[in-house]
């Protein structure tokens, strides 16, 4: 897109998302107090009625002190297929890349969330390397089953590079790992990759095992946090919940109490996910759960085992493409805790706050539903 | 030696009800109609044993209705009187009910005692086996299964672009088929599950809505059902 002449509705959005990210940052007192100013300002000035967006803009100034130390946002679950076959899911991924590059300022990173393909294919993984590399901040990538299970990750590895890495940035260790290895189930009965990748691609297919780290990848988790600090803040990228949630669709991770384990002597862990295409919240010990939304579908609450903390994203409507589905940014504090603001396209957005996490739910509870899942 | 007219046979086999006439399809009875020394018709019943003669009709004649009731009647008589304990619905009853009449009302068991109410028998519907069962709940299982596999496979859906339900609904979650018919906002009008199963074979699926008697569409119905076996019905919910 052109960056020299905007047209007003440009113009109108850039400024509402900068309220939006605005909001995020700010806690609701010290909203009020600063719109109160705001307002007498305008008032003084001869406007009767200031913009919202206005608002913001003046709190944001004064609240300059608690400002976020970084964020960085993050694209999930597109689900790709070839543009040729289905241009809808390609559609999504293009809104989350505008999303995202339109961000000013600019995230440190775009944590990209897993399920990159539908089926692994490779005409799927390089359409998605395509679309990722106009990205303009720098693209971390994640690894979902869907890009795994039809040749065990050989293509994808290639493209980019080892599934399970860490890195440090701005204080934080950030560690992202594969964690949806599964048991082989194929062998025995004979599959061909596709058949094996088209099973696990089927959410409630129960022939499919369920997803682990597996005892090598809980072996290089613990060697990479050997060397650090235990007051460092650490979060980590996983596709699968780190976490226990519903085991017949594989929100699941099988091996998930040794994973905690090995983070349990860190004082600040947040884990961030993909592969539930909903908003998710949880906190178990010292860690933080966030789920992130997809661009390509959103994924009904399971029937049972909703983390308590979680509130619900209002009902998506299926005549909407884009309802339910978005993108995501998350705001790192001085002390690696986590806001997560969910960017449900076509609606308002909603932060989970650190605050409302690490209280159990006690602080700055999010904006509730109006209609519940069924 | 001449034998009754089968039709004759018939006739107090139904008299004498479905339990009796269950055995007798499993082992036809082959006993020897006694003779009569006069050389009478003899009719004898099904079950073997009770046989009876009748006078002034010669071996190999026909009776009349009336004379064929009366031997119908002796013979049942003498049955009952050998089988006291037979579970057996009352002919009065029976021909009372029929004329709309007044039918003795069934004892109620006094308060307080167990029920020794009497099972009805005698009559065909409703009368299956477990093994019946099974097999009706079998091709349910079918169809139902066959639902499942068109909701998760988007060709057999008539899909163009690789998308089949289950990619939103996991186990039909969120299809909420109970909440039918309903007033569909979106539509503008008051919807079937069916409409909505159409609705979504033809965006976000991209395929042809199938028509009301296609047999997937009947499959998908049965699966989504299936999977809320249990909830409420609430036609009309938001």
């Amino acid at each position: 897109m052109s960056r020299g002449v905007k047209s007003i509705e440009t113009r109108h959005h850039e400024e509402r998302d900068r309220f939006f990210a605005g909001l995020s940052r700010l806690s609701r007192r010290s909203f009020f107090k600063l719109a109160g100013v705001a307002a007498a300002a305008s008032w003084g000035k001869g406007l009767w009625t200031p913009r919202s967006f206005q608002l913001v803009d003046v709190a944001n100034a004064a609240a300059e002190k608690e400002a976020a130390k970084f964020t960085f946002a993050y694209i999930s679950d597109t689900h790709l297929y070839e543009q040729k076959l289905n241009d809808r899911f390609v559609r999504a991924i293009l809104k989350a890349v505008d999303d995202v590059n339109a961000l000013d300022p600019q995230p440190d990173f775009v944590l990209f969330g897993g399920d990159l393909a539908q089926l692994g294919q490779p005409a799927e993984l390089k359409l998605g390397r395509e679309i990722l590399k106009t990205v303009k901040a720098p693209v971390k990538m994640m690894v979902g089953e869907h890009d795994w299970f039809l040749d065990m990750g050989d293509l994808w590895k290639e493209y980019f590079g080892a599934p399970s890495y860490s890195f440090d940035h701005k204080g934080v260790h950030f560690v992202t790992i594969m964690s949806v290895q599964e048991k082989d189930f194929w062998t025995a009965r004979g599959m061909t990759p596709m058949e094996r990748m088209q099973t696990v691609a089927g959410l409630d297919n129960g022939v499919q095992s369920r997803f682990e780290v597996g005892p090598e990848g809980r072996e290089w988790l613990k060697k990479d946090l050997e060397k650090v600090d235990k007051k460092t803040p650490v979060i980590v990228f996983s596709h699968s919940p780190l976490y226990k949630y519903y085991r017949n669709w594989n929100f699941w991770t099988e091996d998930a109490e040794p994973v905690q384990e090995i983070l349990r002597p860190f004082k600040t862990v947040t884990v961030i996910h993909g592969h539930t295409h909903q908003l998710l919240t949880n906190h178990i010990g010292n860690i933080s759960f966030h789920g992130m939304l997809s661009t390509a579908w959103p994924w009904p609450y399971a029937p049972e085992g909703l983390p308590k903390l979680t509130v619900q994203m209002n009902r998506a409507d299926p005549f909407n493409q884009f309802d339910g589905c978005g993108d995501g940014t998350t705001t790192v504090d001085e002390i690696g805790l986590v806001d997560a603001l969910y960017n449900l396209w076509d609606r308002n957005p909603v932060t989970v706050r650190a605050s409302y996490v690490t209280s159990g739910g006690k602080n700055d509870p999010p904006p509730t539903t109006t209609l519940a899942s069924y | 030696m001449k034998r009754v007219s089968a039709a004759m046979a018939m006739t107090v086999a139904t008299l004498l009800g479905g339990g009796l006439w269950m055995r007798l399809r499993a082992e036809p009875p082959r006993h020897a109609v006694p003779k009569s020394a006069n050389g009478n018709l003899v009719v004898e019943l099904c079950d073997g044993e009770t046989a009876a003669e009748v006078p002034g009709i010669k071996d190999g004649q026909s009776m009349t209705r009336a004379q064929a009731q009366d031997v119908s009647q002796q013979l049942m008589a003498e049955w009952r009187r050998k089988n006291p304990h037979a579970n057996w619905d009352e002919p009065i009853r029976v021909a009372a009910a029929e004329q709309g009449g007044s039918a003795a009302p069934a004892e109620k068991p006094p308060a307080g005692s167990k029920p020794t109410t009497p099972t009805q028998e005698g009559h065909t519907y409703g009368a299956f086996t477990d093994r019946d069962q099974k097999i009706w709940q079998a091709a349910t299982d079918e169809f139902v299964g066959e639902g499942k596999r068109i909701f998760h496979d988007a060709k057999a859906l008539g899909g163009t672009i690789a998308v089949s339900c289950d990619m939103c609904h996991p186990d039909a979650a969120n299809t909420h088929p109970e909440t039918y018919p309903k007033f569909q906002v979106q539509f503008g009008r008051v919807a079937l599950l069916r409409d909505m199963i159409n609705w979504c074979i033809e965006n976000p699926v991209r395929g042809k809505p199938l028509p009301d008697d296609d047999k997937r569409l009947k499959a998908l119905e049965a699966y989504i059902l299936a999977q809320r076996k249990g909830v409420a019905l609430e036609y009309g919910k938001h």
